[in-house]
């Protein structure tokens, strides 16, 4: 596969799923053959669609990707239901990559287990869909309709987007992750700054980063209105495909080409970003943590597919030793797999968390999409989700802050917004 | 269904930049794929005064951005459910875009039209001919690419889907 002139990620990755042998250009819309259809909850929507379609089968049951994680364990009998519908359709149609209950949050456990792979082009139903692109996947969200078309046709359609190239380089200071990173970027572009676009992070800090940190940026691009984000898959790629048990996956991986055509160049410098506070009720109504330093809280929830990896949960932990959660605060901490589960449970983090007054959950979406852990009127809470919509977390009266790990460890012993630089010594 | 012919009537909702998923409709709904079931949820956040001016519309209009957030399909389905057939935005979330396509929401970008539609407007839309008109006035819109013409005709995806199986023989319905 070759093409004369220079390609971005995007253009070379739609070109590898819809077969196309000439040079795509932005605009153009393709059909493109996806390697992997992640549905997670909405499961059973695609397939309660498929009923619609007398007759139509599965085409690859070995690219079905379902994991139960946005409303698990149930707790209502119609979801009981629900799950129950999946796991049963899994068995008949013989998808191998079923993930019950037990599991955790859909993007995460897929990429831990070796589901995802780089220069995979992969559609599921969720707006995060982007975080594959940690991996150096192609990685978009779509509804469950398309999903269960994908299913029966095994294509689906795609404009090829334009891409913006964000450069990060130099070293963040003590307190200061990723996460301020991307708030700061989705403050200053603002919620739709790349809409339809494709975006490709590199620079110095992005090489130095692990794949776990990697994720929060691409899964935090889908903020900005991004149609997929991605960091090059390189050694560092090669050694969490390793641990996945895909390591030959490695070979796959596509590199965007000097002099490839990009929409906008943007340049950040890590020296500049201090912690971000994402403000109710939208991602982009970013902060500095000074002007907010001090807002009153009745809730911190470190948790979701942005922030709640086994990094996360250790730094938040590293903050947290030996301190207490403030009385009338609840700290809700939601491990995002069964696997980071394992892990701070072995390694005395998850000791940590629960001595300082942390309420742990079992691994899934949890309060992020309001299972679990919701507000009451008046109520607010800060959280290391993407999201802060009104009432996402219960009621529409309530206020939802973003940031880091650090920060929401820092703000529930506070009880109130706090900078954990002050904490980290 | 658009048919192919002019769709609109009344636009009650004129709505600001920025309208979300979840206040479109919110998580706690989503136990539900059916447009009708749905349809008393949508707008609930934004309360009861737009979900009153939501139901007597056949058009809302919005901002920029419309739409952004999360993927759920339902955001789009509940509009349908309460009758609405074209929403007129600044400009749309990608998903939302698709998922009203798929469901047979027509989804139309004009920032100009936008700009001069006001509540209590009628306003219709000829996809063939690409053009949007707010109380009479005609505005220019870009054609439908031919493919998701067909898909929006067919009133969504799903039975866009069922009518190209049906042309086949039962043992190439793959």
């Amino acid at each position: 596969m070759s093409a004369s002139e220079p390609e971005t990620f995007a253009q070379k990755a739609l070109r590898r799923a819809s077969g196309a042998t000439h040079k795509l250009e932005p605009g153009e819309i393709v059909d493109a053959v996806p390697d992997l259809y992640m549905s997670h909850t909405a499961s059973w929507r695609c397939i309660k669609t498929l009923e619609q379609l007398p007759g139509a089968k599965l085409l690859h049951p070995d690219r079905v990707a379902m994991v139960m994680d946005h409303t698990s364990p149930a707790h209502t009998s119609k979801i009981a239901s629900y799950h129950r519908l999946c796991r049963d359709f899994a068995r008949k149609q013989g998808i191998k990559t079923f993930y019950d209950v037990n599991s955790g949050i859909a993007h995460l456990v897929l990429m831990e287990n070796g589901h995802v792979r780089p220069g995979d082009f992969i559609i599921g139903t969720d707006s995060h869909s982007t975080i594959y692109g940690a991996l150096g996947a192609f990685g978009t969200g779509v509804g469950f309709s398309e999903i269960t078309a994908a299913w029966v046709t095994g294509t689906i359609w795609m404009r090829v987007p334009e891409s913006i190239r964000i450069s990060i380089n130099g070293d963040l200071a003590p307190g200061v992750y990723p996460k301020d990173l991307m708030l700061r970027l989705i403050g200053d572009l603002t919620a739709d700054g790349a809409t339809y676009c494709s975006i490709e992070f590199d620079g110095s800090h992005i090489q130095q980063l692990p794949v776990s940190q990697r994720m929060t940026l691409c899964n935090l691009a889908m903020e900005m209105g991004a149609k997929n984000a991605v960091v090059t898959a390189d050694e560092a790629t090669r050694q969490y495909l390793a641990e996945a048990g895909v390591e030959a996956a490695y070979e796959g991986r596509l590199v965007a080409d000097e002099g490839a055509t990009y929409k906008q160049v943007i340049d950040l410098k890590c020296e500049e970003i201090e912690p971000q506070v994402s403000c109710p009720h939208s991602v982009d109504n970013v902060k500095p943590i000074g002007s907010v330093a001090g807002t009153p809280l009745d809730q911190v929830f470190i948790g979701s597919c942005a922030n709640a990896k086994y990094d996360d949960l250790v730094e938040a932990a590293r903050i947290l030793k030996g301190r207490q959660v403030a009385k009338g605060v609840r700290l809700i901490v939601t491990p995002g797999s069964r696997e980071i589960l394992e892990k701070i449970s072995l390694d005395g983090t998850l000791a940590t968390l629960v001595q300082a007054g942390a309420l742990i959950t079992n691994p899934g979406c949890g309060a992020c999409a309001g299972d679990g852990g919701v507000m009451a009127d008046g109520e607010r809470t800060l959280s290391t989700a993407n999201r802060n919509f009104r009432g996402r977390m219960g009621s529409y009266d309530a206020e939802i802050f973003l940031a880091s790990p650090a920060t929401a460890a820092a703000s529930a012993v506070a009880g109130a917004i706090a900078d954990p630089r002050k904490l980290i010594a | 269904m658009t048919n192919g012919k002019r769709i609109g009537g009344p636009c009650h909702l004129v709505l600001g930049e920025d309208v979300n998923t979840d206040e479109i409709i919110p998580g706690r709904y989503l136990v539900s794929i059916d447009p009708a079931e749905l349809a008393p949820h949508a707008f609930e956040p934004l309360g009861k005064d737009v979900q009153a001016k939501l139901a007597r519309s056949k058009v809302i209009a919005a901002g920029r951005n419309f739409g952004c957030g999360s993927a759920r399909e339902q955001a789009a389905s509940c509009l349908v459910g309460v009758g609405v057939r074209a929403v007129l935005a600044k400009s749309f979330a990608r998903v939302f875009y698709r998922n009203a396509i798929n469901t047979g929401l027509a989804v139309i970008e004009s920032p100009a039209a936008v700009a001069a539609v006001s509540e209590g407007d009628e306003v219709y839309v000829d996809l063939a001919k690409g053009s949007v008109e707010v109380n009479g006035k005609k505005f220019d819109i870009p054609p439908y690419p031919a493919q998701l013409r067909q898909v929006l005709d067919a009133g969504g995806l799903i039975p866009y889907l069922r009518a190209e199986f049906q042309k086949r023989p039962a043992d190439e319905r793959v």
